[in-house]
């Protein structure tokens, strides 16, 4: 039972954070040490990461392509799926980074009565991945009320828009909505598909629990067990003022929402949450397939002492002359 | 070497981006100094205890109203007994100021001003008028 031992492990999380929140010296802990702690191992794992990737060798260009390369001028080339310049590369990028272009070509196979396979087109787990990321996005913007004083404009603008159903006091967010869906539907697929099941390892389901930790214990905060807010932005301005405060008011949820955060931020670096940053790292997506117009040299290639032809040529001339062989200069 | 800065450049930036409430804060000063709310001079206790009325006061006002607007029940009983009439301007507005109280706290952590006010006016904007 694979998705079992990350659920517990969540579980015991939230029920030491909840006991924690409660006690003045693990109220400290758990509100100033742990976030402190979490953010620093993101930010420097997170650099660590990309820096290791920066340094790997490329010495070649792979890009995956699936459209009509760049050839002569009179067969039209499809410039996206198979960028041959910058411009091609950037636009490819970002439809991927923005809109998950790759997973929107999902197609799933089936073996239907005959037997025959088939291969029908699955855009759901694109729906899916795509709601949640940019309602997750969306979120931890709309949490930047809580860090910054006074609120940007964009972050007010934000929470308009989210809310702008106007259904009850506080306002129905959208994202909150959507991003419980897709992060259950997102569950769901790695249940109920068999062979979803059979691929999917601790990790994914540690992550996606850990997501879920975090939405629910927010939306209780915000809709059923309120919280002093006032408190939460004391404790949150004064984490990154550098001059730490621990309001009294601020209820034992908070302190489970705010571990669960910490271990996210700690956990990313180590996880396969990493394809934040990896994604613009894919040599598979971010080079452009100019191999055949442009000469690429490995940058390990050592110099070659090579004999060409022609040095040889010259070197055996007369004895070439001589045997009557033809020369290739004359 | 032209990828090493596409890199570091774009490392950076990521950076710079998750560091903003840091830099963001330094540059306008922000303390954590909460602020300061002006409590009504005529009035001791409000219509429910201070600790529920700071995180749940917009669950107060909406069965207020709906319970005023719908089932035309006007009288709020309080915790302590004492009776109130389900009146936002009338009642709430009467000790609370909007631009000193209500507007701080709402500025200060963000929560957008409800829609109270498309309908409702602040009292202290017209002056002699009945409640």
């Amino acid at each position: 039972m694979k998705p079992l031992v990350p659920l517990f492990v969540i579980l015991a999380v939230i029920g030491l954070a909840y006991g924690g929140g409660q006690l003045a010296d693990t109220r400290y802990l758990l509100g100033i040490v742990l976030p402190y702690a979490a953010i620093a191992t993101f930010l420097l794992g997170f650099s660590y990461r990309v820096i290791r990737w920066a340094h790997s060798a490329l010495p070649f260009h792979i890009p995956t392509t699936c459209g009509q390369q760049k050839t002569l001028p009179w067969i039209r080339s499809s410039w996206i799926e198979n960028p041959h310049n910058k411009r091609g590369v950037l636009t490819r990028m970002a439809l991927e980074i923005l809109l998950f272009r790759s997973l929107f070509r999902n197609s799933r196979a089936q073996i239907e009565e005959g037997p025959r396979l088939l291969y029908t087109e699955n855009k759901w787990l694109w729906l899916g991945a795509l709601a949640f990321h940019w309602s997750l996005l969306v979120i931890l913007l709309r949490h930047l009320r809580l860090f910054v004083e006074p609120v940007p404009r964009f972050v007010i603008g934000m929470d308009t828009i989210d809310g702008f159903l106007q259904i009850g006091a506080p306002q129905l967010l959208i994202t909150d909505v959507v991003v419980v869906a897709a992060l259950l539907y997102l569950l769901k697929r790695r249940f109920t598909d068999r062979r979803l099941r059979y691929i999917s390892l601790y990790t994914d389901y540690f992550a996606l629990f850990l997501l879920l930790g975090i939405v629910i214990t927010g939306i209780l905060m915000r809709y059923f067990f309120k919280v002093d807010l006032e408190g939460v932005k004391q404790l949150a301005l004064g984490l990154v003022t550098f001059s730490p405060t621990l309001p009294a008011a601020v209820g034992p949820l908070f302190f489970v929402h705010l571990t669960l955060v910490s271990l996210l931020f700690a956990y990313f670096p180590y996880s396969k949450l990493m394809h934040m940053g990896g994604i613009f790292l894919s040599p598979t997506r971010n080079l452009a397939n100019d191999s055949r117009r442009q000469r690429h040299v490995n940058p390990w290639n050592y110099p070659v002492k090579v004999h060409t032809y022609q040095e040889w040529e010259e070197e055996f001339h007369d004895k070439i002359k001589n045997s009557g062989l033809p020369l290739e200069k004359e | 070497m032209r990828e090493k800065l596409w890199i570091y450049g774009g490392l950076l930036l990521f950076l710079v981006g998750v560091t903003f409430p840091v830099w963001r804060d330094a540059i306008t000063h922000a303390t954590t100094q909460p602020p300061a709310l002006e409590m009504p001079a005529n009035q001791k206790q409000c219509v429910a205890p201070t600790d529920y009325m700071l995180t749940s006061h917009m669950k107060l006002l909406m069965d207020w109203r709906t319970s005023a607007v719908r089932d035309n029940n006007w009288k709020y009983t309080s915790f302590n007994g004492k009776v109130y009439q389900k009146r936002f301007s009338g009642t709430c507005l009467q000790c609370h100021s909007k631009a000193k109280f209500c507007d701080r706290c709402h500025t200060y952590v963000g929560a957008r001003t409800p829609y109270c006010w498309n309908c409702h006016v602040d009292p202290a904007l017209v002056k002699g008028a009945t409640p």
